[in-house]
C-alpha cells in the first residue's frame, strides 16, 4: 500500500494493520498456544457438560428409582453401590451434574445480569443513583453470605427458583463491585463523551460503548462466580436447605452418605462413596480455574514468554 | 566519543520481528550536540537508546557496532554496560512526571546514581546538585531540592530531570523529546536552560525530537529519519537553509501554509458573560467569545487556560453558572439533557487523541455509521453508501469499512473522527487540539482536509490549539486565553500584530521559530527588558 514515499497520502500512512483473522481462526489459534492445565480444564468441563445433557441417556437407573437393597456395595449392578433408601449412586451422580451445575449456571447468569446492569449504571450515572447502589451492596456485603443465604431460604424456603434467586442475589454484590470498578475506567474515554454528546441513551451507551470494552475482566469473574455459587449450593445443600430431594445434588449425597465414611476400616470403596460427589465438585471447581487462570493471563497483556 | 556503524534493531510484535533500524551510522564529539529528528515510528527513540547500548524489551540488536570511548556496547553483557549507565551516559525522558519517584525529595533522585557510583561523597553531590539547580535557573536552588516531585511545576521538573542526568558529569547525554509536554512559554526556559549547562560541561548530547524549530534551537548537527533509515545529516544552519532530500524540504515546508484572511460574517455562535466551574475551583471567568459563520476561530492559551473547558460549556457537558450560549439566534440550555437532538446534531467535536476517541472495538462502519442512523435515520444500503463517500471525502476508500481504530495509523483514526462528526452534517465543528498529537506531515494533510471541508460545506470551526503555526494554517480569527480570562481577541492579523498585552506578548514570543540563533536573541532581549 506503500505509495511514492515523498508525497504524503492520507491512503499509503502506515499504520500497524494486523492480518485480519476471523473469529473462529483466532480461537484455533489460542487453543494450540494453550498451556496443558487449560487444556485439561477444558475436556473436563466439556465432559461435564456432555454428561448434564445426556444424563438420561448416560445413567443406567432413574435418578429417584428406589431399589430394595440400601447401602448396597459396589459391584457390577450397582457400580457405586446404593444409598441409605436404595438409589443408585452412579446414576445419581449423573443427574447430580445436571441438576447442580445447571442450577450454578443459572444463578451465576441472574448475578451478573442484576450486577452488571447496576454496576455500569453506577459507572455512568455517578450521582445518588451510585451512592445508593453502592452503599445498598456494601451492607449486603458486611453481613456473611451463608448465613444470610440460610437465614433467606428459611424464611422464603427451599425451592428451586428461590435458591437461584437469593444465591444470585447475594453473589450480585461482588459482580457490581468489579463490573463498576472496571467501567469507570471506560467511561472516562473520549468515545464514551462522544456518545454522550450525540445524545445517545443509558441503554447504548452501556452495551454497545463500555460492555464489549469490560468483557475479558467480566469472563473471567464468571468463572470463579461460577465457582463459587457452586460450592455454596453444594454447602447449603449438604446443610439441608439447598436443593431438596428427591432431586438429586452433589452437596446433599454427601451428607446423606457422609455416615459411611466410618466403615472405611472394613471395606474402603464403602468409605469412598462420600467422596465422589465431593471429588466431582472438586475437579469441576479446580478445572475451571485452570481455565480461568489461562484467559486472565492472556488478556491481562502480561506475556512474560516471550 | 561515540561512533555507531551499521547498526540494525529488530523488534517482536504480531510474531514477527521486524526492522526498526535499518543500517545507521553515526558518530559524535565530545561536546557536540546531535539532533535526531523524525516522525514516531521512525526509530528515533530507538537509536537513541541504542546510543547507551540499551534495547527495550522486545528489540533485538542484531547488526552493527556501537563504540563508547573505545568499547564495543554491543559486545558488553548488561551488568558491565550498567557501569556505564547513570554515570557516564545519562537519559533525560519525556515525561518527568512519571519518571521521579513521587515518595523521594528531588535532591536524593538527583544525586543517586552519582553516590552510589561513589564519583562523590554525599555531601559533594549534595553541593553540586544545587550548583546544577542555580546553573538550570531553578528557583530557590539550595532549597528546590527538598520538596517532593509534586511540588514543582512541570517545566522544574523537567530542569530537576536534566539536573539528575549532569549529576555525575557524563560523556554522553540522551534527551528524548524533554520538551514536548511543555507549555510553549515554559519550553523556552527550559531549553535555555538545557543547552548553557549542555554547552558549560561541554558534553556530548544527543537530542529526540520531532519539532524542527527545536532541534534547530539546540543541535549542532541535525539527522533526519523515516522508517529506521538516515534520510540525510547536515550542520544546523546547512540544514535549515539548503535541505538535500524531497523528505526533509516537505518536513520544513509545514510551518509555511497560512490561511488567507476572509471577510467577516454574522456570528453563528456567542458566548456572553460566560462562568464556569468545577466544584469549587473557577475556570472560567466572564467570557465573551464571538464566532463568525463559516470561519474558524482559533483559541490559545496554555495549559488550564480554560480553553478546553469553554468547549465543554458550548458542548454542554458543562454547565455554566452564569452567561448564555447563543446557537444561530437561540439560546442553548446549559445542561447536555435539556438539548434537543437536533442542537446536539448541529454541534460536533473532534477530539485531541483520536486513539481515545473511537471505541476500540467497533469498525470504522459503524463508528460513522451510528450518526447517521441516530440523527438522520439512515441505513442498511443507503447508509453503507454514505459511510463510502465520507470516507472519500476524508480521502479514505471503502476498504477502510470493516476496520478496527488499532489497525489505522493516527492520522487515519483522526481523518474518521473527522468522517463522524460529518456524518451528522453539523454546522459548527469544536476541534480539540486536533493536531497536536500527530507528525507535522500527517498535521498539514489533516489541516488541509479541514479547510478544504469547510470551502465546500460552510462548516464554521472552533478550533482549541497551543500551537501558533497552526492558528496561522488555518485561522480567521483568534482568541488568547490565560488563567480563565479572553485576554485578547479579533482578527488574525490584528491579534498577530503588535501592540499586544503582555500575555499574547509573552506567548507570541515564545513560539519556537527556524531560526537557529531565535533562542539566543529571545534570550538576551528578554534580559536586556528584565534590567
Amino acid at each position: 500500500m506503500k505509495t511514492d514515499p515523498n508525497t504524503y497520502s492520507a491512503l499509503g500512512e502506515v499504520a500497524a494493520v494486523n492480518e485480519r483473522r476471523t473469529f473462529w481462526v483466532r480461537i484455533v489459534m489460542d487453543l494450540r498456544k494453550a498451556p496443558l492445565t487449560a487444556r485439561f480444564g477444558m475436556i473436563i468441563i466439556l465432559c461435564y457438560a456432555l454428561v448434564a445433557i445426556f444424563a438420561p441417556v448416560l445413567a443406567p437407573y432413574g435418578e429417584a428409582e428406589v431399589f430394595p437393597e440400601p447401602y448396597a456395595p459396589w459391584g457390577s449392578v450397582y457400580i457405586f453401590g446404593t444409598d441409605q433408601i436404595g438409589r443408585d449412586i452412579f446414576s445419581r451422580m449423573i443427574y447430580g451434574a445436571r441438576n447442580t451445575v445447571g442450577i450454578a449456571v443459572a444463578t451465576t447468569f441472574l448475578a451478573f445480569l442484576i450486577g452488571g446492569v447496576l454496576g455500569l449504571a453506577a459507572a455512568i450515572n455517578r450521582s445518588w443513583l451510585d451512592q445508593f447502589l453502592s452503599r445498598s451492596v456494601d451492607v449486603l456485603m458486611a453481613i456473611p453470605s451463608l448465613i444470610f443465604a440460610l437465614v433467606l431460604l428459611s424464611i422464603f424456603g427451599s425451592t428451586v427458583t428461590n435458591l437461584i434467586i437469593i444465591i444470585a442475589v447475594l453473589d450480585s454484590t461482588r459482580v457490581f463491585r468489579l463490573t463498576r470498578a472496571v467501567a469507570l475506567n471506560v467511561v472516562v474515554m473520549d468515545y464514551v463523551e462522544a456518545a454522550r454528546l450525540r445524545g445517545e441513551g443509558l441503554g447504548w451507551i452501556m452495551r454497545r460503548e463500555i460492555l464489549p470494552n469490560i468483557m475479558p475482566p467480566l469472563i473471567a469473574e464468571f468463572g470463579l462466580r461460577f465457582c463459587f455459587v457452586f460450592l455454596t449450593i453444594a454447602a447449603l445443600s449438604f446443610l439441608g436447605v439447598g436443593i431438596q430431594p428427591p432431586t438429586a445434588d452433589w452437596g446433599s449425597m454427601v451428607r446423606d452418605n457422609a455416615s459411611l465414611i466410618m466403615f472405611a476400616q472394613y471395606d474402603l470403596k464403602v468409605g469412598l462413596t462420600p467422596l465422589l460427589p465431593a471429588a466431582a465438585i472438586a475437579v469441576l471447581t479446580v478445572a475451571i480455574n485452570f481455565v480461568v487462570d489461562w484467559f486472565l493471563h492472556k488478556t491481562s497483556g502480561l506475556n512474560d514468554e516471550q | 566519543m561515540l561512533s555507531i556503524k551499521g547498526l540494525k534493531i529488530q523488534g517482536f510484535s504480531d510474531e514477527k520481528w521486524h526492522d526498526i533500524i535499518n543500517g545507521i551510522d553515526l558518530t559524535l564529539h565530545a561536546g557536540e550536540v546531535l539532533g535526531l529528528i523524525g516522525e514516531s515510528g521512525a526509530g528515533k527513540s530507538t537509536l537513541g537508546l541504542a546510543a547507551m547500548g540499551y534495547t527495550q524489551p522486545g528489540c533485538r540488536i542484531t547488526e552493527g557496532e556501537i563504540i563508547f570511548d573505545g568499547v564495543d556496547l554491543t559486545k558488553l553483557s548488561d551488568s558491565e554496560k550498567r557501569k556505564f549507565w547513570g554515570n557516564r551516559m545519562t537519559y533525560v525522558a519525556q515525561s518527568a512526571a512519571a519518571s521521579f519517584n513521587p515518595a523521594r525529595r528531588l535532591i536524593v533522585q538527583t544525586t543517586a546514581s552519582t553516590i552510589r557510583a561513589g564519583i562523590k561523597s554525599r555531601q559533594d553531590a549534595y553541593d553540586d546538585a544545587k550548583q546544577l539547580y542555580d546553573v538550570l535557573n531553578l528557583p530557590d536552588p539550595d532549597n528546590i531540592g527538598d520538596r517532593y516531585p509534586h511540588q514543582v511545576s512541570g517545566g522544574q521538573l523537567q530542569r530537576v530531570m536534566t539536573a539528575m542526568a549532569m549529576s555525575p558529569r557524563p560523556d554522553l547525554l540522551v534527551f528524548d523529546e524533554p520538551t514536548t509536554a511543555l507549555d510553549v512559554t515554559t519550553q523556552v526556559e527550559v531549553l535555555a536552560s538545557m543547552r548553557s549547562i549542555v554547552q558549560e560541561f561541554n558534553t556530548a548530547a544527543i537530542y529526540i525530537t520531532h519539532d524542527l524549530a527545536v532541534v534547530a534551537q539546540m543541535a549542532d548537527v541535525i539527522k533526519v529519519l523515516r522508517y529506521g533509515s538516515e534520510v540525510e545529516e547536515a550542520p544546523t544552519r546547512q540544514m535549515l537553509t539548503a535541505p538535500q532530500q524531497e523528505y526533509t524540504k516537505s518536513l520544513w515546508s509545514v510551518r509555511a501554509l497560512e490561511k488567507p484572511q476572509q471577510e467577516v460574517q454574522a456570528s453563528v455562535l456567542s458566548l456572553k458573560g460566560i462562568d464556569a466551574s468545577y466544584g469549587a475551583v473557577k475556570v472560567l471567568n466572564n467570557v465573551n467569545i464571538e464566532i463568525p459563520k463559516g470561519s474558524t476561530v482559533a483559541i490559545v492559551g496554555e495549559s488550564g487556560s480554560g480553553k478546553s473547558t469553554a468547549a465543554r460549556v458550548i458542548t454542554g457537558l458543562l454547565p455554566q453558572n452564569s452567561g448564555t450560549v447563543q446557537f444561530d439566534g437561540e439560546y442553548l440550555p446549559p445542561e447536555l439533557a435539556r438539548r434537543s437532538k437536533e442542537q446536539k446534531r448541529r454541534i460536533q467535536m473532534i477530539y485531541q487523541m483520536a486513539d481515545t476517541a473511537m471505541n476500540p472495538r467497533q469498525t470504522v462502519r459503524e463508528i460513522i455509521g451510528r450518526p447517521l442512523d441516530f440523527y438522520l435515520g439512515i441505513r442498511g444500503a443507503a447508509q453503507t453508501r454514505r459511510v463510502t463517500d465520507l470516507l472519500e471525502m476524508i480521502e479514505l476508500d471503502a476498504s477502510f469499512m470493516e476496520r478496527l481504530p488499532g489497525e489505522l495509523s493516527g492520522g487515519q483514526k483522526q481523518r474518521i473522527c473527522i468522517a463522524r462528526a460529518l456524518a451528522a452534517e453539523p454546522d459548527f465543528i469544536i476541534c480539540d487540539e486536533v493536531t497536536s498529537a500527530l507528525d507535522q506531515i500527517v498535521q498539514e494533510g489533516i489541516l488541509k482536509l479541514l479547510m478544504r471541508l469547510q470551502d465546500e460545506l460552510g462548516l464554521t470551526y472552533m478550533f482549541i490549539t497551543h500551537d501558533i503555526s497552526t492558528v496561522n494554517a488555518i485561522a480567521d480569527q483568534v482568541v488568547v486565553m490565560n488563567q480563565g480570562e479572553v485576554v485578547e481577541q479579533g482578527l488574525k492579523t490584528d491579534v498577530f500584530q503588535p501592540p499586544h498585552p503582555d500575555y499574547t506578548a509573552l506567548l507570541l514570543s515564545s513560539v519556537p521559530e527556524m531560526d537557529p540563533d531565535w533562542l539566543s536573541n529571545l534570550i538576551s532581549k528578554r534580559a536586556d527588558a528584565g534590567h
